[in-house]
């Protein structure tokens, strides 16, 4: 395989709070390929978010990364200075935030928001930029007069792939993305989905892509990452963690949404809450949740360790009793 | 019929917006008309926009009704729902976390529900009741959580705080206004199966709200599908999901995200549009511009229910056509 792109190691982020440090990321490690898209998906105060933010290193107090490196392109982000990000940000590496549709300001057109992104990144002249802008816009079929629209004359999706558009203009490597499609209705949600897709298709970049939802990726990612509680628990390829998945904890969340389709069934869901952050369990951290749980899973936390093509954290699973 | 608890007939809510001479009016629902029957979890499935929780809210006596007539337990609803009306058709909220007071503990809340609502119970019954309540929908041990503060509650707990205090009022009719959308896939489970539960123990019928036809299935008996304030197509559930009908219905079905099932070709989802802005709506059938099916009569009139069972209808003249045909 190629070189990977973006390399994450033993990553740790600490939110600063009253009673003592809360762990939001536990040592997250892994590797995102040029292209590739990978999604990390968790429930909300897994940590999801607050890992994209330390990756694009865009953390602000009370969070903290305390551990670990961010290598892109083989180069720590973490030592590097305000102006080497600066350089690399929109070029290579672009965000889409949450609710980016709100990200938009309601007083300048669209047009005049993605000329400023290239005035701020490149030396383009007008005519250019004009060109460009059309062209990205195009890309996320969005007609080259909304230029001039101000983003209340667009609906919630159109300013959805108008955010994505302006993250694509300068043709970056790497495009990270904070649950894009959540706020969006599922017709909407798809269609932005299979977008994103095909333009990752043609353009080639990589994508890191968070969601509560693992439905919303389930056709679209390469990899998949199951966060709980600032680890990930269970990482594979899409479709094998999907139909066979081997952390209880991500067995129990494929089991805990219905479907449209087969004969309808009772499901269960997942008992109890996540364990607090500030004062985590010595041993694993989904043990008390876990229906499976023996003495050691309270007493040791399991390491990730790969299982037939896998990683997953799990002592029960990497000693073959599950 | 019978055990029929709720009656909606030809139910619009309009509002008026923007300025005076440029405004227009909204047709939030319009000619909404359906049945609930006693016992019964019936799904009012839609995306935003359709018009589901404006329902909902002119049921609950939020807002009165701009026409149409709701007739709830045998007595037609006048403009102001009185207290016991209320009390009969509670509303469960979406947000667990800004519908419950946080200054005030957990047993306070229901306490004042229970005084309201059933004035016969004195202090100790009500203590007791307020207990039951709590643990008949899966919050235990009952008198512990009803020392809590709400900030001491998960989200998922909240939600079914929401529910004990909707059940506080010996309901026949819960509205439930999206009350897992805001919850964790593993928590929202258990919500909807408490909801069964009260149906099957108590035998409170729910109005279950939600964009989530997966989840509808799971828990309702019918199913009733809007589309920017009107409703295209009701049925059985399990009617409406093995066959369903309208256009819309359709292209909500194949967008669905559903892991278990290969993804859909191109072809089927290729719709990029979006709901209809609703204010001043002219004739015709509103999903008309997105519909594939769409023909000259869709654009010029408005389609009118179409039954194609005993209990699934459906409003769409392509439909209709080929169904005259076969």
């Amino acid at each position: 395989m190629s070189q990977a792109i973006l390399q994450v190691r033993d990553l740790r982020v600490e939110y600063e709070t009253a009673s003592g440090p809360a762990h939001a990321v536990e040592f997250v490690s892994f590797d995102l390929h040029p292209g590739e898209f990978l999604a990390i998906v968790g429930e909300s105060g897994c940590g999801k978010s607050t890992l994209l933010f330390s990756i694009a290193q865009l953390l602000t107090y009370p969070a903290s990364t305390v551990g670990g490196q961010v290598l892109f392109e083989g180069r720590d982000l973490s030592s590097m200075g305000a102006e080497e990000l600066r350089q690399l940000r929109w070029r290579d590496i672009s965000v889409v935030m949450q609710s980016a549709m709100n990200a938009l300001n309601p007083t300048i057109s669209i047009g005049a928001q993605l000329a400023d992104t290239c005035r701020a990144h490149t030396d383009w002249d007008d005519r250019k930029i004009a060109e460009r802008s059309a062209e990205v816009l195009a890309m996320v079929s969005i007609d080259a007069a909304h230029l001039n629209s101000f983003p209340f004359q667009l609906s919630g999706g159109m300013r959805q792939r108008a955010m994505i558009a302006m993250a694509l203009i300068l043709n970056p490597k790497l495009v990270i993305m904070d649950e894009p499609t959540s706020a969006l209705d599922v017709v909407a949600q798809r269609s932005l989905m299979r977008q994103v897709e095909d333009l990752r298709r043609e353009l080639g970049f990589a994508v890191l892509f968070v969601t509560h939802d693992m439905s919303v990726v389930s056709h679209f990612s390469d990899r998949l990452a199951v966060m709980y509680a600032g680890e990930i628990v269970e990482l594979g390829k899409t479709r094998d963690v999907f139909d066979r998945p081997r952390h209880p904890y991500a067995n129990g969340l494929m089991d805990a949404f219905p479907s449209l389709v087969g004969e309808p069934r009772e499901l269960v869901g997942i008992a109890g809450n996540p364990p607090s952050l500030v004062n985590p369990p010595v041993g694993c951290l989904f043990a008390a949740r876990c229906p499976h749980a023996t003495e050691r899973c309270h007493t040791t936390r399991p390491e990730l360790l790969p299982v037939d093509g896998h990683l997953v954290r799990c002592h029960l699973v990497a000693s073959g009793e599950l | 019929m019978n055990d029929e608890i709720l009656r909606v007939e030809n139910l619009s809510r309009h509002f008026r917006v923007g300025g005076f001479r440029h405004g227009g009016t909204l047709h939030a629902t319009d000619e909404v008309s359906f049945v609930v029957a006693r016992g019964e979890i019936v799904a009012l499935v839609g995306e935003s926009g359709s018009g589901k929780s404006t329902i909902a809210r002119v049921l609950a006596g939020l807002y009165p009704p701009s026409s149409g007539s709701i007739t709830f337990e045998g007595k037609l609803l006048g403009k102001k729902s009185s207290r016991a009306v209320r009390g009969k058709m509670p509303m469960v909220f979406q947000d667990p976390f800004g519908s419950i007071n946080p200054v005030l503990r957990v047993g306070h809340s229901l306490a004042r529900s229970l005084k309201l609502h059933r004035p016969e119970l004195d202090k100790d019954a009500r203590e007791a009741e307020a207990i039951t309540l709590v643990e008949r929908v899966g919050l235990l041990p009952g008198a512990e959580v009803l020392r809590r503060y709400p900030h001491e509650l998960s989200g998922g707990q909240r939600q079914r705080l929401g529910f004990a205090q909707a059940l506080a009022s010996r309901p026949s009719l819960i509205l439930a206004d999206e009350p897992v959308s805001m919850l964790d896939v593993s928590i929202r489970i258990g919500l909807l199966n408490v909801m069964r539960e009260l149906r099957s123990s108590e035998g409170v019928s729910l109005l279950y709200i939600t964009h989530d036809l997966a989840s509808a299935r799971y828990v309702a008996d019918r199913m009733i599908v809007l589309y920017a304030g009107r409703v295209v197509e009701q049925g059985l559930t399990q009617e409406v999901i093995a066959s369903p009908q309208h256009p819309y219905t359709r292209l909500l079905m194949a967008t669905a995200p559903d892991p278990r099932l290969p993804l859909p070709a191109d072809t089927d989802v290729a719709d990029l549009g979006e709901p209809p802005k609703v204010i001043n709506p002219g004739p015709g059938c509103r999903f008309a511009p997105r519909c594939p099916l769409a023909m000259d009569v869709c654009r010029s009139q408005t389609p009118t229910p179409v039954f194609l069972s005993a209990t699934q209808s459906v409003s769409c003249f392509a439909v209709e056509k080929e169904s005259h045909v076969s």
